[in-house]
């Protein structure tokens, strides 16, 4: 991979344009520990139940879990502001704001009809809530 | 040996001879004329030895423009299909008043209506709008094919197989009777214990493959194949509603892949996620369907915007007014195409701030649409307007689809919607912004392209008169449904009490007859078109006095689309050479490097068709057979390295010379 990688860097835009890199040996061992790191933390935090509350351990996980995320894009998929000139990283952010308008919407949504259609709502909390 | 239940279960699953609709004499009646049909095609096809031609041409292809006109074909057949649902539903609902009961009974009524709603969305308009963009979007940007014609072929045959599913469901066992969403607790098993809602998921998901695959392979071909000096400014505007389109594919089919796989998880191991019961809630199917099904409507209509544009500025021998704030309009709506979802659903029980904000960003999302309205409207204004059939085409979307607009946006005003939800207004309402948009966009579409995939133009009559009698048969079948659902009519009935309401009811079936005609002068101006090919030929490449560079090229445009690849200096790049005396090049060819045909797509979707069918009737030995034989077949064609080949200098001289003949007749 690495040779390759040399040999496609210098030629710039003639078949494959602007491509994404293909990343090297440390920067795929660099990934891997942080992955591993990663993934440990989590496991420790829920297995010998550090934290009190499970709130603070599940937003833990996710935090963690997101991190993680960005590891993988960066050191395997050769995520950055330039690869296949800017594309990669508009295609993200659009990603991004789909999934966060789809996955904030619903929870907005659901919490609202929640509230509202539960079988013992009291007229008090539907005037509250306008 | 038939008397062993449990074998019998185990070779057939749910399937038995009581689930064929011998007791349906209208089904009895298709079924037999579907046979005979089948019979003299089959017949002819032997007859006239065509089938290694159709394998060999057609099935095979990996032609992005055969294959687009392959799904023109499949759209116009599952059209045949869905329409006659309608004439039937309209036909129940005319005579179906006090004592008379109509011919339907309710079980097959609400069958045939979420029939007509799949077909019309998933195996009409989707395919339509496909099959335009895949044979227009590669011509247009100066690529010889999409980034991954394999693929593209896969795609076709999966949708086509999708369609085909729904097809059975016709003849063995039923169909989903639950509207054309399905949603739970309705789909659920308890509700729904029957086939219908399975061939419903299993025909999605096959089709949902073919879609979202389509979807990233046209995205890269937009992004990598531009002919060079493309900026993405310089990009017709067609190509840049495909783009979007695409984008809105792949961003949001694999929802409703995935809500459909937490439904059929339901339906077929008993998890509870849209359950009433243990902490299933059917509200979220209700929020994750239409996360997915409100971007499908901008999927659809975007492209239709894009073919009127094209249209417009042809039509009117003028550049598109506004060609930025065409572009920067459209990328407007595809970000907030996503951000409206709920109002699907004002009435399900959110408070007011969330009807209120949803409410809001679907009044915001009609002035990107009006800007375009009033972009057509200017670029008309003090054009030469020459008035052919796509033209008349877009005459009636522009007043159509604004009539569709604003009772859209009555419906966006949540209190309004609680009392229009769910009623003939809301019926009329999409299908006055579907087929004044999406359908008039792709008989504008299909007109206007024609002359370039088959070389000669369509009938000019015919084609006339298929648009007035749509235009007119519009307006008797869907103004009805607003006066109804003002009265308080509800959707999705199969008798009423009230007499006073039969005339509106009969007036709409006197539309959909209207309709018919429409659709019948269509299919004539095809008919007519072929048998007066010679007067209609086109030998130029450039019928209309197109702009784009698709016209550049010959009318078919060989295989391989461009001998040398264009370069674009200005936006309407056709237009523009033309203009500066582009002169064509007569020699100095190269061989061209070409994918070759390969029949894995055909196959994995043929074997797809038959996992799907074994998934519907419980059928675990073919289900496991059809699995295994997919991932195989899958595995094989990936050793299957002779995927290429170059077409033989010979040919492309030989090619362009009959060419430059042609043209050189033209002048003299």
């Amino acid at each position: 991979m690495s040779t390759h990688s040399h040999a496609h860097d210098d030629h710039h835009g003639h078949d494959h344009g602007d491509g994404a890199s293909h990343g090297t040996f440390n920067s795929y061992l660099i990934g891997f520990i942080l992955s591993v790191i990663l993934t440990a933390i989590p496991f420790w935090l829920v297995m010998d139940g550090v934290l009190d509350s499970k709130m603070a351990t599940a937003a833990f996980v996710v935090a963690l879990g997101v991190v993680q995320i960005i590891v993988h894009m960066v050191y395997f998929l050769h995520m950055n502001t330039k690869s296949e000139g800017g594309w990669n990283m508009l295609a993200l952010i659009f990603t991004l704001v789909i999934v966060v308008i789809a996955v904030s919407g619903s929870l907005w949504v659901m919490y609202h009809m929640n509230i509202n259609m539960m079988p013992k709502m009291d007229h008090e909390m539907i005037q509250n809530f306008g | 040996m038939f008397s062993n239940p449990d074998l019998l279960h185990f070779i057939f699953g749910r399937l038995s001879f009581d689930s064929l609709p011998f007791h349906e004499p209208i089904l009895v009646v298709t079924f037999a004329a579907v046979v005979l049909g089948g019979i003299v095609v089959l017949g002819a096809l032997t007859y006239f030895k065509l089938w290694g031609y159709l394998w060999r041409e057609w099935i095979t292809s990996i032609d992005h423009k055969k294959i687009g006109i392959m799904y023109i074909i499949l759209a116009l057949i599952m059209l045949l299909r869905g329409f006659a649902d309608a004439l039937m539903m309209r036909a129940q609902q005319a005579v179906s008043f006090g004592d008379a009961q109509g011919f339907l009974p309710p079980h097959h009524y609400d069958q045939i209506f979420t029939a007509h709603g799949v077909i019309m969305i998933f195996f009409v308009a989707m395919p339509l709008v496909t099959g335009l963009m895949n044979f227009v979007v590669p011509l247009q940007i100066g690529a010889r094919d999409v980034s991954f014609p394999f693929l593209n072929n896969f795609s076709f045959w999966m949708t086509a197989c999708g369609a085909a599913l729904v097809m059975v469901s016709l003849f063995i066992g039923e169909f989903a009777k639950t509207g054309w969403l399905a949603f739970p607790p309705l789909s659920d098993i308890v509700f729904s214990p029957d086939v219908g809602v399975d061939y419903y998921i299993w025909s999605l998901q096959i089709a949902g493959v073919g879609t979202l695959l389509s979807g990233v392979n046209l995205i890269v071909t937009i992004v990598k194949m531009r002919a060079p000096g493309m900026s993405m400014m310089k990009m017709p505007v067609f190509t840049w509603t495909a783009l979007c389109t695409n984008v809105l594919i792949v961003a949001s089919f694999p929802v409703l892949t995935a809500v459909l796989v937490l439904l059929g998880l339901d339906r077929y191991v008993g998890t509870n996620f849209f359950t009433n019961d243990l902490g299933g809630n059917p509200m979220m199917y209700v929020n994750l369907i239409w996360i997915w099904g409100h971007p499908e409507v901008y999927i659809l209509i975007l492209p239709a915007f894009g073919v009127f544009s094209e249209v417009v500025s042809t039509f009117c021998r003028k550049r598109l007014f506004g060609y930025s704030s065409m572009v920067y309009a459209t990328i407007v709506i595809t970000i907030l195409s996503y951000l409206v979802w709920l109002h699907h659903f004002f009435t399900m029980g959110s408070g007011a701030s969330v009807n209120a904000f949803f409410g809001i960003t679907t009044m915001i999302i009609s002035i990107p649409t009006g800007a375009k309205i009033f972009n057509w409207l200017f670029t008309m204004y003090k054009g030469r307007i020459k008035f052919d059939v796509p033209m008349l085409w877009t005459l009636g979307f522009m007043i159509t689809f604004v009539i569709g607009g604003m009772t859209g946006v009555m419906l966006a005003v949540p209190p309004a919607d609680f009392v229009l939800h769910n009623s003939l207004f809301l019926i009329a309402h999409f299908h006055n912004v579907i087929i004044g948009g999406v359908v008039f966009g792709m008989f504008a579409g299909i007109t206007y392209w024609f002359p370039k995939a088959f070389g000669f133009k369509l009938d000019a009559f015919w084609g006339k008169m298929s648009f007035f009698f749509w235009f007119v048969g519009f307006y008797f079948a869907f103004m009805p449904l607003y006066v109804l659902g003002l009265m308080g009519v509800t959707r999705r009935l199969s008798h009423f009490d009230d007499p006073s309401l039969q005339i509106w009811f009969v007036i709409a079936a006197f539309g959909a007859v209207l309709i018919a005609c429409g659709i019948g002068s269509f299919i004539l101006s095809i008919v007519t078109a072929v048998l007066k090919r010679d007067q209609l030929r086109d030998e130029t490449g450039d019928p209309w006095g197109g702009r784009t560079l698709e016209w550049s090229t010959s009318s078919p445009p060989p295989q391989y689309n461009f001998a040398f690849t264009p370069v674009v200096h200005d936006l309407d790049a056709w237009a523009d050479m033309k203009k500066r005396g582009f002169v064509r090049p007569t020699s100095g060819f190269m061989p061209i490097h070409m994918p070759k045909n390969t029949g894995a797509g055909f196959i994995l979707a043929a074997i797809s068709l038959i996992l799907g069918f074994g998934l519907v009737w419980h059928i675990w030995w073919l289900v496991a057979v059809s699995f295994i034989a997919l991932l195989g077949t899958a595995i094989a064609h990936t050793f299957n390295y002779n995927r290429d080949y170059h077409i033989p200098v010979e040919e492309v001289v030989a090619t362009e010379d009959e060419r430059t003949a042609l043209l050189a007749s033209q002048k003299a």
